[in-house]
């Protein structure tokens, strides 16, 4: 049962993450229509500022800090040098040319910090584990990233429904021409998006740190589950992402842990050994599938 | 029927190409054998691509998944003891059309981002597959101890012999692709590519000739798949990553996306320049280090600002679709 819990908890952790990450990348999809593969590059920047940060001015607090105002400049001087050219075109010159941007972005951490991992501390006071219940200890520093995580989503709920950017962004996701049409300027609602939605990658790339390896290339990891979630969520929609990482993340940790010991209780040990982490591996790509053939929009599609 | 400027460079091409054996043993440099057989198993992946994205309009970005099916086809058959290249190849081809069915069955329903977010899913469900199975060695992969057999008829191991078998088998295959898309079956791929309504409207079900088209296509990349595996006698899920998907869509772009020769100028063109990044060596170590970041910024302004790719050099100022 603790083992169960402990489990979800993970899961969670893993969900709010990728929320993080769909966020930003489900806006821009669904306001400026733009497939941008380099988000997870945003993921890694965040990630290696944060690690390069707290080493460089010893406080955990500010390098944070410092590291999201980077990913941010790093985020919004991309849209303007590159993305802002691809608005308008196909969707293929988009993946082809972002595909490019994740080469480049790749490329030049590998040669500032070189191509090994490397090593992302956590301060002291973040270092313990908190018995949340009897007999389960659980990572203070992953009910943080869970804590963190649901606060974002609470703040950005806000902002979309109870503010007049959240109204512009939503508005955006339905029809942006009428929105154009209406005297907005787009351009620049455009960069804030994007800008919003690149801090959040780097906030997610910065909590990721000292779990996961901070290496060249973490980004396209985390970016195709992060596809999934949209998919699954729905393009453009917030409430879609959330969901959708919520969902992914649980299936993900929990196909991971318990597939195998289910699969060994129906069949025997070593088909379940061989067979256990292939398919848990391949899970989420069968929620894909299966979620695309049901509803083609997703869960909760954004434009009627 | 003249034959336009661009087939008479076609041919020019595959004449070229018939004569690297002897050129590269006249001057003694049989990696030159390897990295041009190599281009040509790349050129047959990205034509059968093309018949998809080019003509068929179907921006898939999880066609590495046929070379792998094709790859571990061949690799699989290998481990357990058979060796004969009739029914490795036939395996090959035949598994990739059955998994680009299911695949396509399900994808094609979709289109826009959700084609291309479901298509590369569905290759990195089959590439995690390949990592996790330990019997055909995870994600380092296996050694592949003999190739194809074709008892009597040719031996792959000689690789003067296994160019000429790719070599018969691109000019076959970018044939077939030329003879499919100005046939009627082709006529309507193209058609539902640039408006589905009127296609619709006309009396055609798009959803059946795409799905064939779909099949077709990961029927010629399975056999590129062989190929490729027989070419570096080793077998790895590297073959289904995701970046190889990217790599083959770009060759497309690059060679002219919609025409018969771009994929064959497209896949020389990347590879010659990831060879020459690499290892040339009158580029500074700097740039053998980190050639990929060069290799992003030419993909970033290819797609930018060259749109057509080389064989748009060739087409000059006319425009056409047609290949």
């Amino acid at each position: 049962m603790i083992l169960i819990i402990e489990q979800i908890l993970n899961g969670l952790q893993l969900g709010v993450m990728l929320f993080l990450m769909a966020a930003g990348l489900t806006l821009v999809f669904g306001i400026m229509n733009l497939v941008n593969l380099a988000h997870g590059a945003l993921y890694m920047v965040g990630a290696y500022l944060a690690t390069y940060f707290f080493q460089a001015t010893g406080s955990f607090v500010l390098g944070v800090a410092l590291a999201l105002a980077g990913t941010l400049a790093v985020g919004i001087l991309t849209e303007l040098v590159a993305l802002r050219t691809l608005y308008e075109r196909d969707h293929l010159d988009q993946v082809l040319a972002t595909f490019g941007l994740i080469l480049i972005f790749n490329e030049l951490i590998a040669m500032l910090w070189g191509r090994a991992a490397i090593y992302s501390a956590l301060p002291e006071y973040l270092q313990g584990h908190l018995e949340i219940a009897a007999g389960l200890r659980y990572p203070l520093y992953r009910l943080l990233i869970i804590v963190v995580g649901l606060a974002v989503a609470a703040a950005l709920w806000y902002v979309v429904v109870r503010t007049r950017l959240g109204m512009l962004i939503r508005a955006g996701a339905s029809n942006r021409t009428m929105v154009a049409a209406l005297g907005i300027n787009i351009r620049l609602l455009y960069t804030v998006v994007f800008g919003f939605g690149a801090a959040l990658a780097g906030l997610a790339g910065i909590m990721a740190g000292p779990i996961y390896a901070v290496q060249p290339g973490m980004g396209e990891l985390v970016l195709i589950q992060v596809f999934v979630v949209i998919v699954v969520g729905g393009i453009g929609s917030i409430r879609g992402a959330l969901a959708g990482a919520l969902i992914v993340g649980l299936v993900d940790t929990l196909g991971r842990a318990f597939l195998k010991p289910f699969l060994a209780t129906v069949t025997t040990p070593s088909a379940a050994d061989a067979a256990g982490p292939a398919l848990a591996s391949m899970l989420i790509y069968l929620l894909m599938a299966v979620v695309l053939a049901l509803r083609p929009e997703g869960l909760f599609a954004s434009r009627g | 029927m003249k034959p336009s400027p661009r087939t008479l460079v076609l041919f020019a091409v595959l004449a070229l190409l018939a004569a690297v054996p002897t050129l590269a043993a006249a001057f003694n440099q049989p990696f030159y054998l390897d990295l041009f057989r190599r281009i040509m198993i790349f050129a047959i992946a990205a034509a059968s691509l093309n018949l998809i994205l080019g003509y068929g309009g179907m921006v898939s970005f999880g066609h590495a998944a046929y070379l792998g099916i094709g790859a571990y086809a061949v690799g699989v058959l290998a481990h357990h003891g058979i060796h004969n290249g009739w029914l490795q190849w036939a395996v090959a081809i035949g598994g990739s059309a059955l998994v680009a069915l299911v695949i396509g069955a399900v994808s094609i329903r979709t289109s826009g981002i959700y084609f291309i977010m479901i298509t590369l899913a569905f290759t990195q469900m089959l590439y995690y597959m390949g990592i996790s199975i330990e019997e055909y060695g995870g994600d380092d992969g296996i050694r592949v101890a003999k190739l194809s057999q074709f008892e009597g008829l040719i031996d792959l191991a000689n690789p003067t012999a296994f160019y000429y078998v790719v070599l018969a088998l691109l000019a076959v295959v970018l044939l077939l692709v030329h003879r499919l898309v100005n046939s009627r079956f082709g006529m309507v791929i193209r058609a539902a590519k640039s408006n589905d309504a009127r296609t619709r409207a006309i009396g055609f079900s798009p959803y059946p000739y795409r799905l064939a088209a779909f099949v077709i296509a990961g029927a010629i990349c399975g056999l590129a798949g062989a190929l490729l595996v027989n070419q570096t006698a080793y077998l790895t899920p590297e073959f289904m990553n995701w970046t190889r998907s990217g790599e083959l869509m770009f060759m497309v772009i690059l060679g002219g996306i919609g025409t018969t020769a771009g994929p064959l100028f497209g896949a020389a063109a990347l590879l010659l320049l990831e060879d020459l990044l690499q290892g040339w060596s009158l580029l500074p170590k700097l740039v053998h280090n980190f050639w990929q970041f060069y290799l992003g910024i030419v993909l970033v302004l290819v797609v930018l600002f060259a749109k057509r790719g080389l064989a748009g050099l060739l087409r000059g100022s006319k425009d056409g679709a047609d290949g």
